[in-house]
């Protein structure tokens, strides 16, 4: 089974001085496969990837990326992987051209091949009348779409990027993903970090970060499947004070605007009617409920509520049963275990 | 091979868009070289001296002539009493006393060495210095003169050789200018100035504007990369010191007489020890402000104790015992002499063994600090 793993993480770990980073991450990401990996802003994400680079040495654990040791031979691991950092890390005192030339070189790329490598990927991304700007005149999108490149040029077998992006316009969004989108049927591996629920949407699985560890990992379908509130999209006036008798209501777990709209969640075993019901008793007029799907961001959300419910129940009980190894499940009793991360989907277009 | 040239090829690339550091390679060693080739020339001029002479032979008497005839002195009216030498220096009216005492003559014509007196205001001490060095120059070179004179009366031919005693620090530039002495200094000043700056920006820079995570990230060795990050800096130096060097021949007219490969092959093993300290400060740097100020912190105290504007010499004995850890203090001695001695290997060997010492030890430091990882 380990021949089709492109990457393997086991029991991996880092502390920084007085936070842990990554506490004892498991993960695996088939060949072709495209892994999204999201989190709230300090979940280990950025830390988890520097270390499958072997650019980060971890405290403990092992990780194996396309095949090799990232501990023990970051330097094979190197030269199979493209990576884009959170941070704009190309020279912005060096041009477009001058980026992909340095990098391409650095990885010893034949001249030969890459400059055609180079003129397709300007062509996609949209790149080529640009090529002899200085990367600090590019916008934020198209400084991206360079990293990007940039990561490409050599042809690695698995690609990492860290909130790719963030801070890039819809449309260039779209360009971005259809550079990705291409990459599996050539047999790369993705494993993405992203802030966006949409993009995580997009990928083959999803594994959710939480403070350095992985809370649930699934398919997006299965994940909003396993989202037992009902979800109701509420259009009502005056908003603002549907909103504050929603939550206050014991049967409301969450209430979001949505423009001219609320988001209701419900918890799975409450009676809808009785929400509008009391709605109506406060004055609340011109109601109009409508069950919809949950997203992503639904259940991005219900996981971080659920956090926060163990957190305070664990503070309370002060037994301190649940510290420690950290794997308790973070569902609801009675939901059935997370599916079994080994069996991943095969990719559209895979093998 | 050809990934080691491209990372060079791209240093130099950002180099020529930096103005900053532009100015740092151009003008610097431009700028250095006329402050210290002219303004803060140390030629002296003129200086007041007082001779109490006791002795009142001819070899004394013909002793304040030569004094009164240099350009460099001014006789002021004589003092019969070596007490009152001490007046004249409190008052400020003379800078440096001297005292020839009664049997001045007699000593050198049996051929031993005379004592003189001398006594120095040391209020602008290294003017003073300065004065003095010339002075003692001036006594060592009209001392030998009498003595030979008085050996030769005695009919022994030269086989003792008494003089005037006198501490022969000036004696390579004979035509005491300093401008001989300043100008081969910043020979070698300006290459430790130049790469620990340099240097010290290597990586911290990168660190700083986060292109070091993409750099890491590629297979390139930390071998490579640490050659990558100081053969341009070590080409940059080595082109300053080709323009020092034409400017002091050309311009500043400093003697040459030694060999010009045994200079620019000690400037590169210099270079080893200066890279080296940079490459340390650039490890250690978290922020390029932080490594600026901690390579201006390394430098200021090696051209202070090196020997580049005040004599090692005249330092206090402790502070002498530090310079032996001044690599810089073996560069500039090494520098001067090829330039104004002529002397070589023969001469310069236990200061080249230090250097070369101090180089490889520096640079593998360098070296273990320069690693692969964030
Ligand atoms: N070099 C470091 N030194 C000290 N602490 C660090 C360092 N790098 C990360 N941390 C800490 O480790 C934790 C995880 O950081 P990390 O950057 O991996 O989070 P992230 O999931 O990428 O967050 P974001 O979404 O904001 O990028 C944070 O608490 C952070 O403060
Ligand atoms: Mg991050």
């Amino acid at each position: 089974m380990s021949g089709d793993l492109a990457v393997q993480v086991r029991g991996l770990r880092k502390a920084f001085e007085d936070v842990v980073a990554v506490d004892g991450l498991d993960l695996e990401v088939g060949t072709g496969e495209i892994m999204g990996l999201v989190g709230p802003d300090g979940a280990g994400k950025t830390t988890t990837l520097r270390m499958l680079c072997g650019i980060l040495l971890p405290d403990a654990g092992e990780v194996r990326v396309a095949g090799h040791d990232a501990v023990r031979d970051p330097e094979e691991v190197k030269a199979r992987i493209g990576y884009v950092p959170q941070r704009f890390s190309l020279h912005r005192d060096l041009t477009v051209n001058e980026n992909i030339a340095y990098l391409a070189d650095l990885y010893t790329v034949p001249p030969g091949t890459w400059t055609a490598r180079r003129e397709e990927l300007l062509e996609i991304t949209q790149m080529a009348p640009f090529r002899d700007r200085l990367a600090a005149a590019l916008s934020g999108g198209m400084r991206q779409k360079l990293s990007l490149i940039c990561a490409l040029i050599h042809r690695p077998q698995v690609l990492l990027l860290d909130e790719p992006t963030t801070g890039v316009d819809p449309l260039s969004r779209r360009d971005f993903w259809q550079i990705l989108y291409d990459l599996p049927r050539q047999g790369v591996t993705m494993l993405l970090c992203t802030p966006y629920m949409d993009e995580a949407a997009r990928c083959n699985r999803v594994a959710f970060l939480h403070q350095g560890q992985i809370l649930r990992q699934d398919t997006p379908a299965a994940l909003r499947e396993s989202i037992h509130s009902r979800i109701f999209e509420v259009r009502c006036r005056p908003q603002h004070l549907a909103r504050e008798m929603l939550k206050r209501l014991p049967l409301v777990e969450g209430v979001e605007v949505f423009g001219d709209r609320l988001h209701v969640t419900l918890r799975p075993e409450a009676a809808p009617a009785e929400a509008w019901r009391a709605l109506r008793e406060a004055g609340v007029g011109e109601l109009a409920p409508r069950e919809v799907e949950p997203s992503l961001e639904d259940v991005f959300v219900a996981m971080g509520g659920e956090v926060e419910n163990r957190k305070s129940e664990v503070g309370n009980g002060e037994d301190g049963e649940s510290g420690g190894t950290g794997v308790s499940p973070i569902l609801p009793s009675g939901e059935p275990p997370p599916p079994r991360t080994g069996e991943t989907p095969v990719p559209p277009g895979g093998k | 091979m050809s990934r080691l040239a491209h990372l060079i090829k791209k240093e130099f690339t950002q180099v020529r868009r930096d103005p900053a550091v532009l100015r740092l390679i151009l003008i610097a060693p431009i700028m250095q070289l006329v402050l210290f080739g002219y303004a803060a020339s140390n030629d002296v001029r003129n200086v007041p001296v007082a001779i109490c002479d006791q002795d009142n032979s001819a070899d004394s008497r013909q002793l304040a002539e030569e004094i009164s005839q240099s350009r460099y002195f001014h006789l002021t009216p004589m003092a019969g009493d070596p007490r009152a030498l001490e007046g004249l220096l409190l008052r400020g009216t003379v800078q440096i006393g001297l005292h020839v005492p009664r049997d001045f003559h007699r000593t050198l014509e049996r051929g031993q060495t005379a004592q003189v007196g001398m006594y120095v205001d040391g209020t602008d001490s290294n003017n003073a210095t300065v004065a003095a060095a010339y002075l003692t120059g001036l006594l060592r070179a009209r001392g030998v003169s009498l003595a030979e004179r008085s050996a030769r009366a005695a009919g022994r031919r030269g086989v003792t050789m008494p003089g005037i005693r006198s501490e022969p620090r000036v004696w390579y530039n004979q035509d005491l200018k300093s401008v001989n002495f300043m100008v081969p200094g910043v020979f070698a000043m300006i290459l430790l100035v130049l790469t620990v700056n340099l240097a010290s920006l290597a990586i911290v820079r990168e660190r700083e504007t986060g292109t070091l995570e993409q750099l890491l990230v590629t297979p390139l060795r930390a071998r490579e990369l640490l050659i990558g990050k100081t053969v341009p800096f070590a080409l940059m130096a080595m082109f300053d010191a080709g323009i020092i060097f034409l400017l002091a021949r050309g311009w500043f007219h400093v003697p040459f007489r030694g060999s010009m490969a045994l200079l620019f092959g000690m400037a590169l093993v210099f270079l080893l020890h200066s890279l080296g300290l940079g490459l340390v400060i650039s490890a250690l740097a978290r922020t390029q402000q932080e490594a600026q100020l901690t390579a201006f912190m390394v430098v200021m105290p090696n051209i202070l104790l090196s020997g580049f504007m005040y004599p090692v010499e005249n330092m206090p004995v402790v502070i002498q015992y530090v310079t032996y850890l001044i690599p810089l203090r073996y560069f500039l001695q090494i520098v001067r002499g090829i330039f104004l001695r002529g002397v070589g290997v023969e001469v310069l060997w236990p200061q080249m063994a230090m250097l070369v010492g101090f180089g490889v030890v520096t640079f593998a430091i360098g070296a273990l600090a320069f690693r692969k990882r964030l």
